[in-house]
């Protein structure tokens, strides 16, 4: 049996299906990421399995240990919350204490953890202050070393990054992947940010609507995604999509399977604009975006679709100009009308 | 208008209702000082000798240490037991809420809206069959049952202001309910807790109404030795006058010193 075991939970609020149903197996050490739209449950999943939200269906079990119903406080989980709920009238030391205190630990043993912590976290010289007197950063390490000193069996995260502004949230990005590195502490990490997803990750787990949409590995997700809408969830910026009818020539690519009703999808990296002599389809620029590193072009074919390219190459294109699009044919993801993948593409050798 | 001028509008504007709300107790403070013939003089008199006679006939007259003891007890009795029922209340309606909150808050509160001459008949005939007229202890629980309503919704209030994670980041520490409550609600809410506290004692030390009809030389409040000064044998208005200061001045000197505790009892939830 995994380390944490989610068996078939489900969740209602009033007559609001929140998460209906969900299975997942965390395996001891693992880093798994929560990602979806606003609204999906995967907040809501992480406060069942922290204990803050009654889990109404299903059954949880942590290291072999029934603990569906067992209180937060007995759970022997840490949570890091987006605004840190630090406790505002304790300084560092005593916020980052308060758990080993509750459990009766003794002085000298706090004394050392807590030391600990705050020399990993860089947070030694500030221990006295309380959280008013420090940043949104300082604010959210602390908050991290609060998990950190009690040794839980899990850490969960519930959008720890989002109030902190782009430069830092990078930074603490990097510091919580070390930290798990050296740690190698059980995680469960909910973001709406697909790029921590993928950075920190060792398993995505893509909700959508209280279910899972697919999980696996960042990279798996991104090359073979199960469907359209992790496809399209799954990369910025998203993968185009389009009716198969729009794109016969790829469409055809799926051999017989192909539905007329169904849909192709291509990554904006997997198009670029052809090269003089180089034969594609006729398309008018909508839109540059020069970030230096990458140039995204806005194209409009000629049926009407919107392809976005993606080139590393700078360009002196300008909305209006016409220009032609090639498609690298062995990365097109065929979907059927449903939206999801054709099982023939299911197979394909990730490259 | 420009800003200078605004600036002293509402200064001037803000003097205007802060006067004429001491106005009274000015008044008050004036005529306890007078004769009883300078009392009554028109047009009033601003310029006198003062005089502590009044204050030595009402001590020579009443018991109002007897009194002021009646009042201390019951107002701080009665808001202790009624903080002991009404935090417990305030808290679990705040951080459990169930279906039926909203309407038992409104249950609570409609408590407030019937006038206390309603139900004095049956509360005179239950005290009287329990035989808690004119006892501290009946007056007590009176105090506490007619303060308890507004306590609860102002602990209410107060409470819900503080930030739900950080209660739930304490029970993910291992914090039970009584650890949440001692280590993180409490310290958090306490300007809350002290403002409610004060507000009902003041208000118990002002009650008049039950104190009148329930109590008597006994259990009497000061606000019922003030009263015994508006008697058959006429009004005595400096007596009175000194009377009702010495009533107010212990109650007033709290409010003065707590005005710190007060203010952040209401601006508490700024915290975040």
């Amino acid at each position: 049996m995994a380390y944490l075991q989610l068996s078939n939970i489900e969740k209602y609020f009033g007559d609001h299906h929140a998460i209906k149903g969900v299975d997942l197996q965390i395996e001891k050490g693992e880093f798994v990421v929560f990602v979806g739209p606003s609204g999906c449950g995967k907040s809501t999943l992480l406060r069942m399995i922290a204990g803050l939200e009654v889990i109404d269906k299903g059954s949880l079990q942590l290291d072999k240990r029934d603990i569906t119903a067992l209180p937060s406080s007995k759970r022997d989980l840490a949570m890091v919350f987006q605004s840190y709920a630090l406790y505002p009238h304790m300084t560092v030391f005593e916020n980052m204490s308060f758990a080993l205190k509750l459990a009766g630990v003794d002085r000298a043993v706090i004394r050392e953890k807590v030391d600990k912590a705050a020399a990993i976290l860089d947070l030694a010289k500030y221990l006295e202050r309380t959280p008013k007197e420090l940043s949104g950063g300082q604010r959210q390490r602390v908050a991290i070393g609060r998990a950190i000193v009690r040794d839980p069996k899990v850490f969960l995260f519930d959008e720890p990054l989002s109030n902190l502004d782009a430069a830092l949230r990078v930074q603490t990005r990097i510091e919580i992947a070390k930290l798990h590195r050296d740690l190698g502490a059980t995680s469960i990490y909910v973001t709406h940010d697909q790029v921590e997803a993928m950075t920190l990750a060792d398993r995505v787990v893509v909700l959508r609507d209280g279910q899972i949409e697919q999980h696996g590995a960042p990279l798996e997700l991104y090359d073979r995604p199960a469907n359209r809408f992790v496809a399209q969830f799954i990369g910025t910026p998203s993968m185009n999509v389009v009716p198969a009818s729009t794109l016969p020539q790829l469409a055809a690519l799926a051999g017989a399977a192909a539905h007329a009703d169904g849909y192709v999808g291509i990554r904006p990296e997997h198009v670029h604009l052809a090269a003089a002599g180089e034969d594609g389809l006729t398309a008018t620029v909508e839109l540059v975006e020069s970030l230096g590193v990458e140039t995204l072009v806005y194209a409009r074919l000629e049926n009407n679709a919107q392809i976005v390219v993606r080139g590393s190459e700078r360009s002196d294109l300008q909305p209006g100009d016409r220009t032609k699009l090639c498609f690298d044919r062995s990365r097109v993801h065929h979907f059927d009308r449903f939206g999801k993948t054709y099982a023939a593409d299911a197979g394909k050798v990730k490259q | 208008m420009n800003k200078q001028t605004t600036l002293y509008l509402r200064t001037a504007i803000a003097w205007f209702f802060a006067l004429l709300l001491f106005f009274p107790i000015f008044w008050l403070g004036l005529m306890a000082f007078k004769t009883e013939q300078q009392a009554i003089s028109t047009p009033p008199l601003f310029f006198f000798t003062p005089t502590l006679q009044s204050f030595h006939e009402v001590m020579a007259r009443d018991n109002y240490v007897g009194y002021a003891i009646n009042s201390l007890i019951t107002s701080v009795v009665s808001t202790a037991i009624g903080l002991a029922i009404a935090i417990p209340a305030a808290y679990s309606m705040a951080f459990f809420p169930t279906r039926g909150t909203v309407g038992l808050l409104k249950f609570i509160l409609s408590s407030r809206y019937m006038p206390g001459v309603g139900a004095l008949m049956p509360i005179y005939i239950c005290f009287q069959y329990f035989g808690m007229l004119d006892t501290r202890a009946g007056l007590t629980l009176m105090f506490m049952l007619m303060n308890l309503p507004i306590m609860i919704w102002l602990l209410y209030t107060n409470l819900r202001e503080l930030p739900r994670e950080i209660l739930e980041a304490s029970r993910m520490d291992g914090a039970t309910v009584v650890d949440e409550f001692r280590h993180i609600v409490l310290p958090l809410a306490v300007g809350g807790i002290a403002s409610t506290a004060l507000v009902c004692m003041v208000w118990a030390w002002n009650e008049s109404f039950w104190s009148l009809n329930l109590g008597a030389a006994n259990a009497g409040t000061l606000a019922w030795l003030i009263a015994s000064y508006s008697s058959p044998e006429g009004l005595f208005w400096a007596k009175l006058s000194a009377a009702s200061l010495m009533a107010i001045a212990p109650i007033m000197a709290l409010g003065w010193f707590c005005q710190k505790q007060l203010v952040q009892g209401m601006t508490f939830g700024a915290v975040k």
